[in-house]
């Protein structure tokens, strides 16, 4: 048997939205608060304004106050937020260690089949020996790096195609 | 190494479609020029959300809404959700959406000019039980034209998303129907190179699903991710 074959979310996944799930604390999770936001564009920097957008996170643990998944629509910006807990490290291959992460899946009209990518944090010391950013070319790095623009509000756009491409991961 | 720490296998050649795929014409400045980078599966990747249907609550007809039914024709959908290996995928949550039976989305973007039916709402989620079994009532959406060519429209399908049993396992795909002269001619069907995994996304019609007197059934089994049979570590293990 083989995987079933992907098809595109489509302009009218909307009727799925429940917009309580871009509060990944919203049944009552502890820890830091942080915004992480963004937006999305396509290769004609023009924002995509149907993309759903999905992070999921494998720190903290996720369970009953914690689901670790959100999901974000954009708007007429092309801008996606999320309200979630910031993570901290988790292992890697080996005896590594990853730096603190979300995984980041963008879906929408237009894409076949979904785009996998990683959102790290700026400044973080970790980010330095991080088994798979070691694995990106260093002069595209940044294209996973939030940035901190006010306390506790990280920010990150994500750019499908163009000279300012995100890396997108094959997983 | 557990069982469950055990990578995701890659999708075999060919059955997932490309998005460069310009016959779609959505996909022109939305697919990535760059190479994937290829990173190994951690504990990000291998884990993924659980969700339970006490804080996800199911909704398993949706060809009725506050008691009263949808325009259309009712059908059943059943099928199972497994793995590569033949495994049933238990407890997973299963989320569908779809146009109504004159091809119309409830949604404020959606303008075709086709009725709107105020006890259709197009939305359902439901839930895998402990053999991967899944089943809901709806009824059959309506093909609609779209914008990518002269004269486009798009096949009947129920749009699919599923999360499986980790992040590198989600799914978002969609279900067509048997002998739909649509699906010939749809770039999004036909974006897929290996002919026999597109036909997997064409639901089979069962007289055994369906009810007489009452709804016509279709079967529509999907199939996740495996895992690797042999990880190095298992090599390893044999040896303590």
């Amino acid at each position: 048997m083989h995987t079933t074959t992907s098809q595109t979310i489509g302009p009218y996944w909307h009727l799925l939205e429940d917009k309580s799930w871009a509060d990944l604390t919203r049944f009552g999770a502890a820890g830091e608060v942080i915004t992480v936001e963004g937006h999305v564009f396509d290769g004609a920097g023009a924002p995509l304004t149907d993309a759903c957008v999905e992070i999921w996170q494998s720190s903290p643990e996720a369970g009953d106050d914690f689901t670790g998944f959100g999901r974000s629509a954009t708007d007429s910006a092309g801008h996606f937020t999320f309200k979630t807990i910031k993570p901290g490290p988790v292992p890697g291959p080996g005896n590594t260690l990853q730096a603190p992460h979300l995984a980041v899946t963008v879906l929408a009209r237009g894409l076949l089949i979904h785009l996998t990518t990683r959102l790290y944090f700026e400044g973080e010391a970790a980010n330095e020996n991080d088994p798979i950013l070691g694995l990106v070319e260093a002069p595209r790095r940044g294209t996973l790096l939030a940035r901190e623009t006010s306390a506790g509000v990280w920010h990150l756009d994500i750019h499908l195609q163009g000279d300012a491409e995100t890396v997108f991961f094959e997983i | 190494m557990s069982f469950i720490d055990k990578p995701f296998r890659d999708y075999a050649p060919g059955t997932q479609p490309d998005n460069d795929s310009p016959a779609y014409k959505s996909t022109v400045l939305r697919h990535p020029a760059q190479p994937r980078v290829k990173i190994p599966q951690t504990v990000t990747e291998l884990a993924g959300p659980r969700f339970s249907p006490e804080k996800f609550p199911p909704t398993d007809n949706i060809a009725v809404n506050k008691g009263k039914e949808a325009l259309g024709e009712r059908i059943i959908v059943e099928g199972r959700v497994l793995d590569e290996d033949g495994r049933p995928v238990p407890h997973t949550m299963v989320e569908i959406w779809q146009a109504n039976a004159a091809g119309r989305y409830n949604h404020e973007r959606d303008q075709h000019d086709a009725p709107l039916d105020p006890d259709f709402k197009g939305i359902g989620r439901v839930f895998t039980d402990a053999d991967g079994a899944y089943r809901f009532i709806s009824i059959k959406p309506g093909a609609y034209p779209w914008g990518n060519h002269a004269n486009a429209w798009r096949p009947n399908h129920i749009h699919f998303s599923l999360f499986g049993p980790g992040y590198a396992t989600r799914l978002i795909t969609q279900m067509y129907f048997p002998g739909d002269p649509l699906l010939a001619l749809d770039p999004i069907f036909l974006a897929t190179a290996d002919e026999a995994a597109r036909n997997r996304l064409v639901s089979v019609f069962d007289l055994s699903i369906t009810q007489p007197n009452w709804a016509l059934g279709y079967r529509f089994d999907i199939c996740l991710r495996g895992r690797n049979a042999t990880p190095m570590e298992d090599a390893d293990a044999h040896h303590h």
